[in-house]
């Protein structure tokens, strides 16, 4: 197992809030000024600055007297600052839909009915806490040097059957998530092993190949971009796109047995102070389908019930109760054991 | 003041009463049994979540261990969006899962879940618990798994079913008081045709009612039946009693005054043929008098149910005219009959007519000098008007309205006798047939005009 350098770097780019009390790691933070400021939202985010700024930008354009404080954390930090530290934020926009999902059933988030709720898909709110504005697939991302566009594996029965035909061709060139590091990783693992025994069959095959385990998905594209990886399973579909626009060397496979997507919620914790603009922001986060120049300028796909349909191989994670299985602790270590049995391997 | 009962609205009343109560019912009886089936449907699906957590406990090394199954969470997401919550206790100490959440009615028996209701995290949580024994150790550990929660996807069915049993049962009242008004019509439909029967008939039909009457009404119909037998029995009694009274004094002053005349004549002193001419008028007062008392009676009697048989008037007043044509020859005064030689139909009761005319008639020969005349007259307009003018000493500025009521006399009589009745009679007669008399100074100039005036019907 290796730690990604880009990981380490986060990790010394850490924070403490130590002034505030709290302990969980900031990643960044940014105030975006209002010219006028007449009140200010404090949102914490797992998104990215560089995806989530032409948002922040449109949104102020809307609404000028608000400034954003935006706190940029990992979605395990997220959780532990609402539900443990009770950091005080009025909003919290998160991948994990797991842990967002806990948060709402566990009584930390506050209800609202975004004024557009009539026009979403009954499946993109739950209980009046937990909106979901995009919808992301969990896709594989592989290196041109590798495959040639078209010649990747379209299954996950055809990828294993690829590794185990040439081992030592992919032999330490296989990246996915730390299932342990990330939420959206131990997200996507779990639905996978829901969805299809083939998961754990993957797994035994990656960790007989060395498989690289990463914290975020822009490390592993940078490593296929550069060859340095031949694919990475399970990167997250929005980041791999807005990347490739910017970068060359990799294309994105969607899987054609099944594709997990993960839908990004938002919810007004219920320690918020300024509830009336966190509630301006559910409503403009949720009528991004209205907005396609900002689809396209952050890569997030808005939520988009037909968008689904016209797949039948995405396969939108439901809200529910049922996400809550694998938090709990018996459960999580267990699954993180016969993960780890799968992939850290010895090499032999 | 008390308002005058009505049946109609009585029943109306009853019966919307009883659909209200009925209605109300309905709604309680839906909502508890719906909300209780709500619940127990909760109830079941927290039981089989617990139980499928239950199923996966294992022991692993001596050690009580889960594999916490994903539907046994999912399944309770299915119908709502209520917030779930569980814990396992194994031996009193949690395993997994919320470490707080309240276990007050811990399950005794290993096939039967328990289930209360608590506050959790701020909301009513409904807890099912179940009790499983884990062969982990010799003796084995007792673990209790619990799973609970919250009840607003519960209220919210309540609330739904709660409206839905409301409307319904609002509809139902509406409906059952809008067929209670029918069924109130419907229920009085018989009397008010037995109703119409009745006042249709004409006044004097006293004949019993054989309309068809439903059971509750027969007794009255037969109490009415039987009241308008005794009145139809009671009226047949007066009129031959009048009848009877009439002839019973007629015909004796009559013989008597037979035998007077044939006296008179037989008599050759002056004072005792006095004695029996004022004999004689006293007899004809008498006769008069008892004649218009029981004319009177007839008259009264006949009014209230006035017969109406096509008549002609013209033969009617000449019938009169020839009665009391010996009377005005006593007198030498002449009748003139100025009448059409056409018949003129009326519809009337042609007895109490003749008894009118006969009084009108009489008056103007007892009021007139001798040798005089009397112009009886009839003209056809709008109404029918039989005048009988005289030359007699006319009504010489009286009170005329006085001059019709009973035994009320005028102050031009002088010596002449009478009752006062003759007038009263005649009116009475004009009146029952919806028309008047109209006393005036006749057009000659002298003497007086009674007419009769008589509408068509
Ligand atoms: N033809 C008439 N001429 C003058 N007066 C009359 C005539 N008819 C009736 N009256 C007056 O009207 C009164 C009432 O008449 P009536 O009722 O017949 O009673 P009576 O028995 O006195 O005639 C008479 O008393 C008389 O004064
Ligand atoms: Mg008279």
């Amino acid at each position: 197992m290796r730690v990604t350098d880009f990981a380490l770097r986060l990790i010394a780019a850490v924070t403490l809030w130590s002034g505030a009390g709290h302990a969980f790691e900031v990643e960044d933070r940014q105030v975006y000024s209002a010219m006028a400021e007449t009140s200010v939202l404090r949102v914490i985010s797992t998104a990215d600055k560089a995806v989530f700024e032409p948002i922040i930008t449109a949104f102020q354009k809307a609404n000028p007297g608000i400034s954003i404080d935006y706190t940029i954390t990992g979605t395990t930090d997220l959780m532990q600052a609402i539900y443990e530290e009770g950091a005080v934020f009025d909003l919290a926009i998160s991948s994990a839909m797991d842990l967002q999902t806990k948060l709402a059933n566990d009584g930390f988030a506050q209800s609202y009915l975004p004024t557009n709720a009539a026009s979403l898909p009954d499946w993109a709110i739950w209980r009046d806490q937990l909106f979901a504005f995009t919808q992301e697939p969990a896709v594989m991302v592989v290196s041109n040097t590798f495959f040639k566009q078209g010649e990747a594996p379209q299954t996950r029965d055809a990828l294993i059957a690829l590794l185990r035909e040439n081992p030592d061709r992919f032999r330490g060139r296989i990246g996915t998530y730390d299932v342990r590091r990330s939420g959206f990783g131990y997200l996507m693992a779990t639905q996978d092993s829901r969805t299809s025994e083939t998961f754990w069959r993957l797994m035994e095959v990656m960790g007989r190949l060395d498989a690289q385990l990463y914290c975020c998905s822009g490390d592993m594209i940078a490593d296929v971009a550069s060859g340095k990886l031949a694919l990475a399973y399970n990167v997250l579909g929005s980041y791999a796109a807005s990347e490739q626009a910017k970068t060359e060397g990799f294309h994105i496979v969607e899987l054609t047995d099944f594709v997990n997507v993960m839908l990004r919620t938002v919810l007004i914790p219920a320690n918020a102070e300024n509830v009336k603009d966190a509630r301006v922001m559910v409503d403009f986060l949720t009528g991004l389908r209205a907005r396609p120049d900002l689809a396209d300028k952050t890569g997030l796909p808005p939520v988009d019930a037909g968008a689904l349909q016209n797949n039948p191989a995405l396969r939108p994670i439901r809200f529910g109760p049922g996400l809550l299985v694998f938090l709990d602790q018996l459960k999580e270590s267990k699954f993180l054991r016969s993960w780890e049995n799968s992939i850290l391997q010895e090499t032999p | 003041m008390k308002q005058p009962t009505s049946i109609r609205k009585r029943l109306f009343y009853q019966l919307a009463a009883v659909a209200a109560v009925l209605s109300l019912a309905f709604v309680l009886v839906v909502r508890g049994v719906a909300s209780q089936a709500a619940e127990g449907t909760q109830d079941d699906i927290l039981a089989a979540s617990a139980t499928a957590i239950a199923d996966s406990l294992t022991s692993e090394d001596g050690e009580v261990t889960l594999e916490l199954p994903y539907s046994a969470l999912s399944m309770l997401g299915t119908i709502n969006e209520d917030r779930v919550f569980y814990r396992v206790m194994v031996q009193g100490e949690t395993l997994t899962g919320y470490t707080d959440l309240p276990v007050t009615r811990s399950p005794r028996r290993l096939d039967t879940p328990t289930f209360s209701t608590e506050m959790y995290r701020g909301d009513e949580v409904r807890v099912a618990s179940v009790l499983r024994r884990v062969a982990n150790t010799a003796t084995g550990s007792e673990v209790v798994v619990s799973v609970a929660q919250t009840r607003s996807g519960l209220a919210a069915i309540s609330r739904s079913i709660t409206i839905t049993a409301t409307g319904v049962g609002l509809l139902f009242f509406l409906l059952a008081t809008t067929l209670s008004l029918l069924a109130a019509n419907s229920a009085l439909r018989p009397l008010r045709r037995m109703t119409g029967a009745v006042t249709r008939r004409g006044p004097s039909d006293l004949r019993p009612v054989t309309a068809e009457a439903p059971k509750e009404l027969v007794p009255l119909v037969d109490a009415l039946n039987s009241f308008m037998g005794r009145l139809r029995a009671s009226l047949s009694r007066t009129e031959d009693l009048i009848s009877e009274a009439a002839h019973r004094v007629r015909t004796p002053l009559a013989t008597v005054r037979t035998q007077a005349e044939v006296t008179h004549r037989k008599l050759n002193k002056p004072e005792h043929k006095k004695a029996i001419r004022d004999m004689i008028r006293a007899i004809d007062e008498s006769s008069r008098s008892a004649g218009q008392i029981l004319d009177h009676a007839m008259v009264t009697f006949r009014a209230d149910s006035l017969a109406l048989d096509p008549l002609d008037l013209i033969a009617l007043i000449n019938e009169t005219c020839d009665r009391l044509a010996p009377t005005a020859d006593l007198k030498d005064i002449a009748l003139l009959r100025e009448l059409p030689d056409s018949s003129v139909p009326f519809n009337g009761d042609g007895i109490m007519l003749q008894a009118a005319l006969h009084n009108i008639l009489d008056n103007a020969i007892k009021y007139s000098p001798e040798d005089s005349d009397i112009a009886v007259r009839i003209a056809s307009g709008a109404e029918l008007r039989v005048s009988i003018a005289d030359q007699g000493r006319g009504f010489g500025g009286m009170d005329l309205k006085d001059l019709t009521t009973r035994y009320s006399r005028g102050t031009n009589v002088g010596d002449v006798v009478g009752s006062g009745l003759g007038l009263t009679i005649a009116d009475e007669v004009a009146r029952a047939h919806g028309g008047r008399l109209e006393l005036s100074q006749s057009k000659e100039g002298q003497g007086a005009c009674v007419s009769l005036i008589l509408p068509y019907v």
